[in-house]
């Protein structure tokens, strides 16, 4: 009983912030991409644009959902869900960080720790490609069925040399539960260095971890391997005939999915939840990083560019000292830096996929198979096999 | 909690089952059938089997089955015409399907009526070390003799697929 | 409630689920399988009810398993699952082919053998 009382409260707490984590996500997308075009982005609705998600949300609920005219009803309004629910059930077995007390109550924190965990996130992942074929066929466009296809085939063709990528970090580790797979990264070698599994173990996971991160781009249908929805190619591809909020759903379960592959990359590469250099000194990054913003936020402050910013600047330098001064409470550090952690490899991970969105073309279509075919999965191949013999000759 | 699961995903199973060889539509049939994957892989995993439950959705579910979806709409299947079947067929089908699942069930029940429960978490074995210790010195012949066969296939869907060269 | 079915119940709700319904529930879905596979006449969908009946078989061996307390049922469902992934690629695309070389996708049409 009491664990199901834990679970629901773990439940709505992990709902409530990844949906706000991902209205806020497509917030930072925009202004990354603003900021490497020399622009502004979102900056009037709310101090810096804060508030545009919320906006975009109004307008997408309130848009005239518009449904062409002979399309099978039942899988036109299916795909959505389809892609959304795929999407949103593969972060229940993501952990986030240690074994945390809350009032006597000791819990890890994550949904649900199964002993196939890798596998579970592989097989939603899979399934999601029913909601993106199931949306181009039903939609009655010749321009979506082509985008659906096209959509499905780069999926399947991608997940491939994933699945390879991921067999062999899975090697080093030894076990499919993603908690015992960070915890066997834990503890540092030759005294500095972390034993993640892209520095550590008999064969430095280096090439795999790039591999994975290729096969997300194409698995969640980012630049550079977004041809099916492209705007220019395919008029938006698979999602064209839906509006306000199934186009909403398909965007949220995009994003969704792309904090998925970032976290799966963190857990399974870059060691989790282990902090990067040695403990009792990590414990002072979070809040030297978070002063140092406080700090910047004071100074343009003070400096103006803007008028406006006389005024909103400072209040976020003021929140930005105050969890910098959460940061360094000692009851709460051992639960909060774990976290902290995580969701800066996270972060840093879906800066990465921002970033390239905002730099680079995109493939077309032959290029993008005969890649994975022809040069990706050979390579994620080979790379098992060589981490399975020194595996096997080293552990 | 063992027999509501049960029931509630045989049942899902069952729906789903009836519902594939109804439906008109074949989008609807491989619909259906993925239905039937989904619940059947939940059983599994009241069975213990959690390493082919997974397989289940990964490889069933997630890509034979995509693969149906793209014939079917590569091919734009439209809905099958319900043609006249000789009143003999119809008149015998359904209690001659009957009665063979009849005998069936009564064949089951006599020789595996007292097999045992079956309780959640009684079988431990079906976790992926032992299906993989078991694959590689047990069965490593007919893994080995597998992985040729996949080859195969694959040259035979190559070579039945392409265009023709003139 | 007559005496044997109330023992029964209660049976099953210490014991867990007997071994024979899961075994029965494999020999129904066998058994839709059949009827589909006799019944429609879209080749897509035949070939969609012999994967039923794979997905039956696969059901009760898994059954088995756990009622030996062995792992050679499930080893023996995954090579199942490779053989149906196999053959469901070459059916595939010998479908595609008669499909380009007939035009139709009605199994009563592609009978020229007949006399």
């Amino acid at each position: 009983m009491e664990f199901l009382i834990i679970t629901v409260i773990k439940l709505a707490l992990i709902a409530f912030v990844l949906l706000t984590a991902l209205a806020y996500l497509q917030w930072v997308e925009r202004k990354v991409i603003a900021h490497v075009q020399v622009r502004m982005g979102p900056y009037r609705v709310g101090p810096h644009g804060l508030l545009q998600p919320l906006a975009d949300v109004v307008k997408l609920i309130t848009k005239e959902g518009v449904m062409p005219a002979d399309v099978n009803r039942f899988f036109y309004l299916l795909a959505p869900f389809l892609a959304v629910m795929m999407a949103l059930i593969s972060i229940s077995v993501i952990p986030f960080g240690g074994t945390i007390e809350v009032f006597g109550y000791r819990t890890n924190l994550e949904l649900a720790d199964l002993n196939v965990g890798l596998l579970f996130i592989l097989a939603v992942s899979s399934m999601g490609v029913y909601g993106v074929a199931l949306a181009g066929w039903s939609s009655n466009n010749k321009y979506s069925l082509l985008g659906g296809l096209r959509s499905s085939a780069q999926m399947i063709s991608y997940e491939l040399p994933m699945s390879l990528a991921i067999a062999s970090p899975l090697l080093m580790a030894g076990s499919l539960s993603l908690r015992e797979i960070v915890n066997s990264q834990a503890g540092f070698q030759l005294g500095f260095i972390p034993k993640w599994a892209v520095f550590s173990g008999p064969f430095p996971q280096i090439f795999a971890f790039i591999i994975f991160m290729i096969a997300a781009f194409a698995e969640t249908n980012r630049i550079p391997f977004d041809l099916p929805e492209a705007e220019n190619e395919l008029v938006a591809g698979f999602h064209v005939e839906y509006s306000s909020m199934t186009f909403a759903a398909f965007f949220m379960a995009e994003y969704a999915n792309m904090v998925t592959v970032c976290s799966v990359a963190t857990i399974l590469f870059l060691g989790g939840w282990h902090p990067l250099f040695p403990m009792p000194y990590s414990n002072f990054v979070a809040p030297l990083i978070l002063a140092a913003a406080g700090a910047l936020c004071f100074w343009h402050g003070m400096n103006p560019a803007r008028p406006m910013d006389k005024y909103t600047l400072p209040v976020f330098g003021v929140v930005f000292l105050g969890l910098a001064g959460l940061m360094m409470f000692p009851p709460l550090v051992p639960a909060l830096m774990p976290v902290f952690w995580f969701l800066a490899k996270t972060g840093f991970l879906l800066f990465v996929f921002i970033w390239i969105r905002a730099t680079l073309p995109r493939f077309r279509y032959d290029q993008l198979m005969r890649f994975a075919w022809k040069f990706l999965f050979p390579a994620a191949l080979l790379n098992l096999l060589v981490t399975g013999f020194l595996v096997a000759l080293f552990a | 909690m063992d027999i509501f699961f049960f029931i509630l995903f045989a049942t899902i199973a069952v729906v789903c089952g009836i519902s594939v060889i109804l439906q008109k539509h074949p989008i609807s049939s491989a619909l259906s059938l993925v239905g039937v994957m989904g619940s059947i892989a939940v059983l599994y995993l009241a069975l213990g089997a959690e390493f082919i439950a997974m397989a289940q959705i990964i490889v069933y579910a997630g890509a034979v089955m995509v693969l149906f979806i793209f014939v079917i709409m590569l091919l734009n299947a439209g809905a099958e015409q319900a043609a006249g079947r000789s009143w003999m067929a119809q008149l015998l089908g359904i209690p001659a399907l009957l009665a063979m699942f009849g005998v069936v069930a009564y064949f089951i029940q006599s020789y595996f009526g007292n097999a045992g429960f079956m309780k959640f978490g009684n079988f431990k074995g079906g976790s992926a070390q032992s299906v993989g210790m078991a694959l590689f010195t047990d069965y490593l012949l007919p893994f080995e003799v597998t992985s040729v066969l996949i080859l195969v296939a694959i040259l035979g869907a190559i070579v039945l697929a392409r265009k023709e060269l003139d | 409630m007559p005496e044997g079915l109330q023992q029964g119940a209660q049976q099953i709700l210490a014991n867990g689920v007997p071994i024979s319904w899961y075994l029965i529930l494999s020999a129904v879905l066998f058994t839709l399988g059949v009827a589909g596979f006799l019944f429609r006449r879209s080749i897509i969908t035949v070939f969609m009810c012999i994967e039923l009946m794979l997905n039956a078989v696969n059901l009760s061996f898994v059954a088995f398993s756990n009622m030996h307390r062995q792992v050679g049922g499930h080893i023996f469902t995954f090579f199942v699952m490779v053989v149906a992934a196999a053959e469901a690629a070459v059916g595939l695309a010998i479908i595609l082919t008669v499909f380009k070389n007939r035009g139709t996708l009605n199994i009563d049409e592609v009978s020229s053998l007949k006399n």
